[in-house]
């Protein structure tokens, strides 16, 4: 089982999610600098970190999508690694097509950093197994654009396919349909804003996130 | 040479940007502004002989996100 954390220039959410990786697998996951182009053989889980990856320049997540080891993540998800963008990450996953949409600035302006009520939608996912469908959660979100929007063929098609994985349970920053996170369509990627990485310890307040990553590391030593 | 690129958003899709100065424009007493919509201004300067071609795929690939935004190239003598 070999995990990596994606790290750009501006993140700050990989030691986070790296701790989280961690935890959940046993082993530490290796950390790949923006520059590389390759990734460890046989990579079975990669994190793509929140944070603000080149400065937010041009578009959020624009310039990462765009860096060399973005097209070895492409590569690895389409032979069927899993792929978990947060935050920054799930900007850097619209952005380079790996996931559909875009995130825009939050529709009230403002910086939005709370807790936040969110519900399962799709708890078959390899992401959200360890969650019932329906169930109500919290996780903390932190962002400027996370205001999620695709074309309503788009939004009807993801519904339809159950790639919502996560709603809000109100209104939290404009998204279409309170989309929260998104899958793609072969069900290794996910991307979202909340950040499971921060409630996964009872010192954090809450461990609602611990079970993304557990059930996702489950289902990941089932298949090896 | 050099080329101008404007990246503008989508009709339809919000401008919390454009809003705030549309509310500040408002605070200055100037009454009468419908509607602002904020983009973007990229100049280039470019090699000569660039082609078109690769100017519109440099807008395709980076300088604009189609899902969201629409550019305009206009180049300067």
């Amino acid at each position: 089982m070999k995990s990596a954390v994606i790290v750009f220039p501006g993140s700050n959410c990989d030691r986070d999610l790296a701790v989280a990786f961690e935890a959940a697998t046993g082993t530490r996951p290796a950390m790949i600098w923006h520059r590389d182009t390759e990734l460890p053989d046989d990579i079975d889980l990669i994190g793509v970190p929140g944070g603000f990856s080149y400065g937010d320049y041009l578009r959020s997540g624009a310039m990462a999508a765009r860096s060399p080891v973005m097209q070895a993540v492409a590569k690895a998800a389409d032979r069927g690694a899993y792929v978990l963008g947060i935050c920054n990450g799930f900007q850097v996953l619209t952005e380079s097509g790996l996931l559909p949409g875009a995130l825009l600035r939050n529709a009230g302006g403002h910086f939005v950093c709370r807790d936040v009520a969110l519900t399962v939608e799709n708890a078959q996912s390899a992401f959200t197994s360890h969650y019932e469908a329906g169930e109500a959660i919290s996780y903390p979100v932190a962002h400027h654009d996370g205001n999620y929007f695709a074309d309503d063929a788009t939004l009807d098609r993801l519904e339809g396919e159950g790639r919502v994985a996560l709603r809000y349970a109100e209104s939290v920053n404009g998204s279409a349909r309170n989309i929260a996170g998104i899958l793609n369509e072969a069900g290794n990627v996910l991307g979202m804003m909340p950040h499971p990485e921060r409630v996964i310890e009872a010192a954090h307040g809450s461990t609602d996130g611990k079970r993304l990553f557990q059930g996702l590391v489950e289902g990941l030593f089932a298949r090896a | 040479m050099k080329a101008r690129i404007f990246v503008t958003l989508k009709g339809g899709v919000l401008d919390p940007q454009g809003r705030a100065i549309q509310h500040a424009l408002d605070g200055l007493g100037f009454s009468g502004v419908n509607d602002v919509r904020a983009g973007k201004l990229i100049e280039l300067d470019l090699a000569d002989g660039t082609s078109d071609e690769d100017i519109d795929a440099m807008c395709r690939k980076l300088l604009a996100n189609t899902v969201i935004e629409n550019y305009r190239i206009e180049k300067v003598a």
